[in-house]
């Protein structure tokens, strides 16, 4: 009986603290993870928690002192430059140490480490596309310039000191929920945060599918499924401006015609992992003689993935030459999109197409040589090893050729025939410091300066929006786009030649500007910067329909406050609406429809075309559109296993704006040939089914139907860390841009007078820990389109309502 | 009284083994408790279970009580699909109490099957 006792008790104490112990039982180590001592419960940071500090660190060269507000964000006042970026790299770390090394993890092909073999796809799809090689020729460009590597060192060494104060209690909760320990920051790091903003903004492309369409199609059917200038384009530069002559007439190589444009052969592979292309921003800036004050007003608001721990942290840095406040990156350091004493800046993506696909021709299997200029040319190897969390190392061999890493082949895309290849040629691979621009945008104080900044910019291309409190306004568009001949890169190009190669880029100064325009306001919403008198090449990924608002609406205001900009940023107008009802409501045949279908057609038919929230009517419209975008081509364009691109929702409007008859309406697998009448109706019956169900859920609200979602960085699998259902309007094409995960990720208004009036929120909080009140304090304040007024601190002078908390930096 | 005494001795060894050390120390905390305090081994368990089953309880319960309960509910959701923070408390305290009692009646049934 003793025996069987202690047996007994031994084996379930043995078994117990196994199971607790192990991932292998259960998925998470419950002992450990629920330790009170060790586990999350350390995270639960209590409500009225003391932020106040007094640190030393032997790298800082003087004193910093840190005023955290009511909101926590932190005001840096550093006596020292680097010590401003050595600070702000031990805050990012002290509130966004996991996201900060998951993102750059990611950023490397490096999250089967963390998550294991169902990662490695993703892995292999980031080091091939050469995000590491991308990484390194940036940090290269860093260590070249004595301003921006003193930066940046300061910074890693501020995030280090942060990770080296962490006991295993103090970590963030994702470590614990994954079982992994942080390692140190590096300066490569920070250059690989670079590359995945690149790979986010400017790596949507699609060489591949409009390859195919062209091979399907023919050409002249291509171009009206696929057209490069839009009827209703509201380009960027006004209308009508007068551009200097292209520098050189390009022309096509001799062979184009038969080996480019007429391709025999199509594309069988589908690709992962494309950004998507709802990645943009509004901005604009309006000058004094617009405004209220008198002075300039700045606004932005960048589209991205709805994130927490938010892609952005709010901060503000004085140091001895400079005084700014804005957005932070986590992981790189300065203000990204803000103001300074005398001028403000923003960002809108410039959407251009700077990435080309070549069709390589190895010797043989071992990818060592291949047919380039009349000869086998030797390829560059990378042995790429992917580590996997408990599995064996996966190794990868890349080829790289005189156009870039070979992406796609057999070994990868296994559809793929042993001799096809096809090598990457992005201009992300290029040796450049775009870190410069900020450091030099956070110190500028006019236009001249703003200019010189932003020459060190080369991608992902954006437009750059400026106000200045001397009363100037500008927008560049910048960055390094290619020189291409007509369509050149819009198909995938023979990689056998040299004359298929880019002739270099387009020299800065004549990329897309306007400077204080006579209008009195320039914008850009990710449109077509410029109309067809532009002399250059410029393919794309753009959006029509929120410059059509913006132009309109700035067009007509006066006498404007920041007030006004922040009701601009939230405004839900649907001008695609506008145009596409009338479409509707004419070719529908009333006679054919149920009661329910003519139910959502009402509802259609006498909305005021604003995507609010409780509307009901953005919802039957969109389900609508959608159908009938797909009656006109799923017919067409659906093959097996060979990548397509819908046509974008312009293209369909345009087109029957123009002819009722539009050849594609007709649908090819029916031997009757349909007219529009038959194909509205019966898109509204379709949608109908599909609105019946909704509304049976009670879906049928905008809101409810969008279900707007701000998710943990690691997706579904952390819905407990996730904000669901937030009640907003807005939409694709739509100013206030917030589709179901994605739009405004940081909305900023600045008014450029003394001292700065300046607005901002964004979807999240300052701090990353689902266990802090600041984790998702900002979202209510930015669900209802409300902001938070930026307190831009001139002095050290504190206010003791505002300012909450004080952090002393000094050295040893 | 030795029912007490074992229960509060082994919640302050947890507690302190837990200051500088991984959390399934309380194994360590329970067994040498266990084996020391003479008892019925039913009675080591419980006081172990009872010691470190408050002790964890409690914390956890202080700790999300000054947190508003913000993470307790994240994750109780995360872990049991519910927002209660009381039940992942719950579990916190039966975790550790389990563990030490174990740990307890293990180390006292080894001590009556060694000691002849």
């Amino acid at each position: 009986m003793k025996y069987f006792i202690f047996l007994v008790s031994l084996l379930m104490n043995t078994a117990l603290v196994y199971v607790l112990g192990t991932r292998s039982v259960l998925p998470l180590p419950l002992g450990s993870f629920l330790s009170v001592q060790e586990g999350v419960w350390q995270n639960a940071e209590p409500v009225d928690q003391d932020f106040n500090a007094s640190l030393r660190f032997d790298a800082l060269k003087g004193k910093v002192d840190v005023f955290l507000d009511d909101r926590l964000v932190p005001h840096v006042f550093a006596e020292q430059e680097n010590d401003a970026y050595f600070v702000q790299g031990y805050l990012h770390a002290k509130f966004r140490l996991w996201q900060m090394e998951f993102q750059t993890h990611a950023a490397a092909g490096r999250v089967s480490e963390i998550v294991g073999e169902k990662a490695i796809n993703y892995d292999r799809n980031q080091r091939r596309m050469g995000m590491v090689y991308a990484a390194e020729n940036a940090l290269s460009a860093m260590e070249n310039d004595s301003q921006t590597i003193s930066a940046i060192d300061a910074y890693t060494a501020g995030v280090n000191s942060y990770i080296s104060s962490l006991k295993t209690s103090d970590l963030p909760i994702e470590y614990k929920l994954l079982g992994y320990q942080p390692e140190k920051w590096t300066n490569l790091k920070s250059a690989l945060f670079t590359k995945q903003m690149t790979q986010t903004l400017a790596g949507y492309d699609r060489d591949f599918e409009f390859t195919n369409a062209l091979k399907l199609l023919g050409e002249e059917n291509f171009r009206i499924l696929y057209p490069s200038i839009p009827d209703s384009l509201y380009p960027v530069i006004a209308k009508g401006t007068v551009y200097n002559k292209p520098l050189a007439v390009l022309n096509p190589p001799a062979s184009a015609d038969s080996l480019y444009f007429k391709r025999t052969d199509t594309i069988q592979f589908v690709e992962d992992f494309k950004p998507n292309p709802s990645n943009g921003s509004n901005s604009w800036a309006v000058s004094g003689n617009k405004t209220q004050s008198g002075k300039p007003i700045l606004s932005n608001d960048p589209h991205l993935g709805l994130t927490l721990p938010s892609i952005w942290f709010e901060i503000q840095l004085k140091t001895p030459a400079f005084n700014a406040y804005g957005v932070s990156f986590p992981g790189l350091p300065g203000v990204v999109i803000g103001f300074n004493d005398s001028i403000s800046f923003g960002f809108t993506n410039a959407g251009r197409d700077v990435k080309d696909y070549y069709e390589i021709q190895f010797r043989d299997t071992d990818k060592k040589e291949y047919w380039f200029d009349s000869s086998w040319k030797p390829t560059t190897r990378r042995l790429e090893q992917i580590q996997i969390k408990n599995a064996k190392t996966v190794e990868d061999t890349v080829a790289y050729t005189v156009f870039g890493p070979v992406m796609y082949d057999k070994s990868f895309k296994t559809d793929l025939t042993a001799e096809k290849a096809y090598a990457l040629k992005w201009v992300a691979h290029d040796t450049s410091n775009i870190l410069k621009m900020w450091l030099l945008l956070n110190r500028a104080t006019n236009y001249t300066d703003y200019l010189e900044a932003i020459g060190h910019f080369n991608v992902p291309g954006q437009n750059m929006i400026f106000a200045s409190k001397s009363g100037d306004i500008a927008l560049w568009q910048q960055g390094s786009f290619p020189l291409r001949w007509n369509d050149q890169g819009l198909f995938v190009m023979p990689g056998t030649d040299s004359s298929y190669m880019w002739m270099g880029y387009i020299p800065h100064e004549e990329n897309p500007h306007g400077f204080n325009p006579v209008e009195g306001y320039l914008s850009s919403a990710n449109q077509r910067a410029a109309d067809s008198s532009y002399p250059y090449f410029m393919p794309g990924s753009y959006e029509v329909y929120r410059a059509i608002t913006i132009n309109r609406k700035l067009a007509a205001m006066n006498s404007i406050t920041a007030q006004d900009m922040q009701l601009l940023q939230n405004n839900n107008y649907n001008v695609f609406a506008e145009d596409a009802r009338p479409i509707l409501l004419k070719y529908t045949i009333n006679e054919q429809l149920s009661a329910d279908e003519k139910k959502y057609l009402s509802l259609v038919a006498s909305w005021n075309l604003m995507n609010d929230a409780k509307e009901k009517a953005p919802t039957c419209f969109t389900a609508w559109w959608d159908s009938l975008h797909a009656e006109v081509f799923n017919d067409d364009l659906v093959q097996d296993n060979m990548p397509l691109a819908k046509p974008e929702k312009f293209v369909l409007l345009e087109a029957l704006e123009k002819d009722s008859s539009f050849k594609f309406i007709d649908n090819i697998n029916t031997p009757t040939k349909e007219d529009l009448y038959q194909m509205v109706t019966v898109a509204l019956k379709k949608a109908s089914k599909k609105l019946a169900s909704l509304e049976k859920e009670n879906k049928l609200e905008w809101a409810q139907y969008k279900n707007t979602t701000v998710y943990h960085l690691l997706k579904t699998n952390a819905m407990a860390f996730a904000r669901e259902g937030l009640m907003n309007g807005g939409g694709n094409g739509i100013i206030n841009a917030t589709q179901h995960d994605h739009g405004p990720s940081w909305r900023m208004v600045v008014e450029m007078t003394s001292p700065t009036n300046a607005y901002g929120v964004y979807p999240g909080g300052q701090s990353g820990n689902p266990g802090s009140k600041f984790y998702d304090n900002f979202i209510a304040q930015w669900a209802k389109g409300a902001y938070y007024k930026l307190w831009f601190m001139e002095s050290a002078a504190v206010d003791g309502a505002t300012c909450k908390w004080k952090m002393s930096f000094a050295s040893k | 009284m030795k029912f007490i005494v074992s229960a509060i001795i082994t919640a302050a060894l947890s507690f302190g083994f837990g200051l500088y050390f991984p959390w399934w120390t309380i194994v360590i905390a329970g067994m040498l408790t266990g084996f020391l305090i003479p008892q019925h081994w039913g009675l080591s368990f419980l006081s172990a279970f009872t010691g470190v089953f408050l002790l964890w309880g409690l914390m956890a319960l202080f700790i999300s009580v000054s947190n508003d309960h913000i993470l307790a509910k994240r994750i109780s959701m995360l872990v049991i699909k519910n927002s209660s923070p009381y039940l992942i408390i719950l579990m916190t305290a039966l975790i550790g109490g389990l563990t030490a009692g174990l740990s307890a009646s293990t180390a006292r049934s080894l001590y009556n099957l060694i000691k002849k």
